[in-house]
């Protein structure tokens, strides 16, 4: 299969910004985990960074035609672990959103869900036969993706579920969406959402309302979005340097080398610093969204556009929650937050990118 | 949003298309659309930082230098612990406790903290290091029960100049009363262990939580401990309070009226002084307790925080076990108390009536073996058999019960199984029969032991309160209730054998004559002018068996169990005295407790139903002229 497989084909100009992104992730984590008990995570990613590598090259090489004659099968895995990471979980693992694989090592399955679902989207719009997307076909993949998502809500990781929607969203965009659904849709969301927060885990309106009023509650998760703002706030322009943010170092803010990665970094760093890692993340994305326009065909197009999907919105929740302009989720920031998961599973997807790329000479 | 198709290619309308349409260019004008969405959501990211890090960075820097907000905790002061009458048996002093905020904390800071407050270094760093898991912001409390010179101490030194990480908190801390009065009963206090914290009943607690560990303090831990409450206040880098941002007032925990009357309590500790047992007042009426003591004790006072290593192990070491409570634990041979139990036995069976006679002649054989008798009491019926404890008269009635009979009626009496008393641990005791026999060392019962048994002894043992609840009930006609320190709102029913009153009143005569009859052997329990019934019982430690070889045995314990009024008793007490050899002793005991009880029935100017009158039978100068006159 890998016969024609050439490393000069490579997305070479993506990679070495991943990469650099990857390296001020690990100088980041370093840094702000110096003297917790996460110090030694920073090497931990190092050794995630290598196995994504791996991983990219094999997702690079497996055909993504042979992957989208085997979406069903694929995405009837996902529900089944994802049920069983549900149903069994919290007896066999003590978790519901973890299978272990090993001393130390556990997967965060519905992370993989997400590939499932970019590989879903574009074999279904592809097999549409007009060129407008009708609302009959919209209900159905709406239907199929919802299936998982609820499956992930109930872990309950309720940041995680909807990253899989802008997948859908942009899905649906780019097949022709019709303006009146969406306008549909938004009223439906108003009238929905109301009815929704009803049913949302107690600690999730906590964040919904602290997200709304972070001032009210400033021990709670109120105080890591006031925290999280004082520690961008306390950068400036140029930042304190590394391993000199006050916020950061005297563990004022939370979880500072995952999911508050960026609040970190805007104190060590200043304002410099944080635009040029958002202009490294935007290269990356319009490097992503050039493979989808030179894509050999339609599912290559809508794989590579699911993934810049992706990774626009983990960006944008992420970094919007650091600056207290988005709820707080628990969505990682691709490439930089410590995590196994997260790390494999954007490599994976990066591996798609490739896949189509290196194939766009084909036909 | 523009979302109109806008292709230049047109021929994919046709039907019959492969699965994958190879025509990427289709949706040129979508792709731009997220390229600028992209850009846009990207101007607003960054127009965030704008904000924070460049338009207005001097506020989030004053308050990044800051050291930001400080909770301090409120200590919820913990439930009291009352007597019947009210009054305070365990109480809460005022006190002072330094906290150390880990938010602030520097290491090289912990050293002369420990020296300065006389910790020991190696400690507050175990301590620390418990504490990891929790958030940073929650301090610990680093010592309790501050002298004025820890005060000082950290008065003076808690400015940004030295250790800024220190503050100090009102506490409450546990008062029980001195020389370990009633400690058994009330328990102790200490910080959750980090055992207790895996277990379940313990999960709603944190490290650092001072629970209930023994005794009632550990029974009713739910209701006396109250809920901290917290303070949140922002202070600025020099450790002065800016401003106070909320206030969570601690929730006091309830306090605890229990049974005990302290009157009655404390003469049972008094007279156990300098001996090794227990006593156990209850009212048969009701099951409540009226008093509970214990020799050897110990001084709950020292567990109240953290309780130093060696004063520990001195706990632990000594042979005399001063924290086992004794009377709800301690398991022995009844001895002859056991005797009522068979009489009414035999009485209510049929196997024997009140014309029923044997002769003494200082002992008999049964099975082929000798069992002697304390003494020759000739011609001997039911009564005396009770008044002068003649054993061969119960060899031979627990004889004709035979040993699952026995069984039967102690189970009825309470024997062999916890009352339920509202106290962790009690012990059950052990009513030995055939069943028991077979279960436990997989025989069969030989006829010959159901001899020791119809005295108390042989495999038999009881606690002071089984003895104390079983008589109890008894004198009352055969109803037993469920002894407790705690009334409750809905109490148990009581356990109910009804026994024929006759019967009943042939016994307790026997008992009324054990105290008040010549050649009972519990005069010393006779007060005037009150009719104290009772048994007293002698109990070997050793068995025959190793006594005939030549084993040393042990000095004797020393039970009596006594009750008042004879008919419808109000208290019902039994003591046990290790070691003390002769029963008598005992007696003297239980009388005095039941004289405190009664004493305060006459002060109150309430008399026991069937008891003379104050006026007719206490001397004047024990009845006040007052409670006379209402009379």
């Amino acid at each position: 299969m890998s016969g024609y497989l050439n490393l000069r084909d490579i997305d070479w100009g993506m990679l070495v910004i991943v990469l650099v992104i990857c390296a001020l992730g690990v100088v980041q984590i370093f840094s702000a985990a110096l003297g917790t008990q996460w110090q030694d995570a920073w090497w931990k990613q190092i050794i995630w960074t290598a196995v994504g590598l791996l991983l990219m090259w094999i997702a690079t090489a497996i055909d993504y035609h042979a992957l989208m004659t085997r979406v069903w099968a694929l995405y009837f895995l996902s529900v089944v672990l994802l049920l069983a990471v549900l149903l069994v979980g919290k007896q066999a693992w003590g978790a519901t959103r973890w299978i272990p694989l090993g001393p130390g090592v556990r997967l965060q399955v519905s992370e993989f869900v997400k590939l499932v679902i970019i590989l879903l989207v574009a074999r279904f719009m592809t097999e549409l036969r007009g060129d407008n997307l009708e609302l009959r076909d919209l209900l159905k993949i709406m239907a199929l993706i919802v299936v998982p998502m609820l499956l992930v809500i109930k872990e309950p990781d309720l940041g995680t579920a909807l990253t899989y929607l802008p997948i859908l969203g942009v899905g649906a965009l780019l097949a022709g969406l019709n303006w009146r659904y969406v306008v549909a849709t938004a009223v439906i969301v108003v009238l929905v959402v109301p009815i929704g927060i009803h049913f949302l885990q107690p600690y999730q309106k906590a964040r919904l309302v602290s997200f709304l009023n972070p001032e009210g509650d400033p021990r709670g998760t109120g105080y890591q979005v006031i925290e999280s703002k004082i520690a961008v706030g306390a950068g400036g322009m140029w930042g304190k340097g590394v391993a000199h943010g006050t916020q950061t170092q005297l563990r004022f803010l939370p979880v500072p080398h995952t999911d508050f990665i960026f609040a970190a970094f805007a104190e060590e760093h200043g304002f410099v610093g944080v635009v040029v890692v958002l202009a490294l993340y935007f290269m990356l994305l319009m490097q992503i969204v050039k493979n989808a326009q030179t894509a050999p065909d339609r599912a290559g197009m809508y794989i590579c556009m699911g993934v810049a999907a992706l990774v626009l919105f983990h960006v944008l929740v992420n970094v919007g929650m650091v600056v207290g302009r988005m709820p707080v989720t628990g969505i990682p920031l691709p490439l930089m937050s410590a995590g196994g998961s997260s790390m494999l599973s954007i490599f994976l997807m990066l591996g798609l990118v490739n896949n189509v790329r290196v194939r766009r000479f084909v036909n | 949003m523009k979302l109109l198709p806008i292709e230049p290619e047109t021929q994919h309308q046709a039907p019959s298309k492969p699965v994958l349409r190879d025509d990427p260019k289709f949706a040129a004008v979508r792709i731009a659309v997220f390229q600028y969405s992209t850009v846009a959501i990207f101007l607003f990211l960054i127009s965030g930082f704008w904000d924070l890090q460049v338009r207005n960075p001097e506020i989030y820097n004053e308050l990044a230098e800051r050291n930001r907000i400080k909770s301090l905790p409120i200590i919820a002061p913990r439930g009291k612990i009352l007597d019947r009458d009210g009054r305070v048996i365990v109480d809460n002093h005022m006190s002072w406790s330094v906290i150390l905020s880990r938010e602030s904390m520097k290491t090289e800071h912990l050293r002369p903290i420990a020296d300065g407050l006389r910790l020991d270094y190696d400690d507050l760093m175990l301590q620390l290091k418990r504490y990891r898991s929790r958030p940073k912001y929650e301090p610990i409390i680093i010592k309790q029960e501050l002298t004025p010179a820890d005060i000082a101490f950290v008065e003076s030194h808690k400015d940004a100049d030295f250790f800024p990480e220190l503050e100090l908190i009102h506490a409450q801390r546990r008062m029980y009363p001195q020389n370990g009065f009633a400690a058994h009963v009330m328990g102790y206090t200490g910080e959750i262990s980090e055992s207790e914290l895996d277990q379940p009943e313990f999960a709603k607690y944190e490290t650092g939580a001072v629970i209930g560990k023994f005794g009632l303090e550990k029974q009713y831990n739910d209701s006396l401990m109250g809920v901290d409450g917290q303070r949140e206040v922002v202070v600025d880098n020099r450790g002065r309070e800016r401003q106070v941002l909320g206030i969570k007032e601690a929730i006091p925990g309830k306090n605890l009226q229990t049974t005990i009357d302290l009157d009655v309590q404390a003469v049972a500790e008094l007279v156990l002084e300098g001996r090794k047992g227990a006593i156990v007042a209850l009212d048969p009426r009701n099951g409540e307790v009226l008093a509970m003591a214990n020799r050897p004790t110990f001084d709950p006072n020292k567990f109240s925080v953290r309780i130093k290593t060696s004063d520990w192990k001195q706990l632990l070491d000594n042979p005399d076990h001063p924290l086992l409570n004794r009377a709800i634990q301690a398991q022995f041979a009844p001895g002859s108390t056991f005797k009522p139990l068979i009489a009414i036995a035999g009485l209510e069976t049929g196997t024997i009536d009140d014309q029923y006679t044997i002769t003494c002649p200082g002992g008999a054989t049964f099975y082929g073996h000798f069992y002697k008798c304390h003494q020759r009491d000739g011609v001997v019926s039911l009564h005396k058999g009770i008044v002068q404890s003649c054993d061969v008269y119960f060899y031979n009635v627990g004889n004709k019960l035979g040993i699952d009979q026995i069984a039967k009626f102690a189970h009825e009496a309470g024997y062999g199984e916890v009352s339920g008393i509202d106290l962790p641990n009690e012990a059950s005791g052990i009513v030995p029969s055939s069943e028991w026999k077979i279960r436990n060392f997989r025989q069969k019962w030989y006829a010959g032991e159901t001899i020791s048994v119809a005295i108390g002894q042989g495999a038999t043992t009881v606690t002071p309160l089984q003895l104390a609840r079983a008589i109890g009930g008894i004198a009352m006609g055969g109803i037993w209730y469920k002894p407790h320190l705690v009334k409750t709102a809905k109490p148990d029913p009581p356990h109910t054998y009804p026994l024929n009153p006759e019967n009943v009143a042939k016994v307790v005569s026997g008992m009324c004559g054990v105290v008040n009859e010549a050649g009972g052997t519990g005069g010393r329990a006779r007060l005037p002018g009150i009719t104290v019934c009772g048994k007293t019982g002698t109990a070997q430690l050793a068995s025959n068996e190793f006594l005939r070889k030549g084993g040393h045995a042990p000095k004797d314990n020393a039970w009596f169990v006594g009750f008042t009024p004879p008919e419808h008793p109000e208290i019902v007490v039994a003591g046990l005295y290790e070691g003390g050899e002769k029963s008598y002793y005992t007696a003297a005991l239980v009388r005095d407790v039941i004289k405190a009880f009664v004493d305060k029935k006459t002060r109150l100017g309430q008399s026991l139903a069937a008891v003379p009158k104050p006026a007719e039978a206490a001397p004047a100068e024990e009845a006040p002229p007052t409670s006379q006159e209402r009379e």
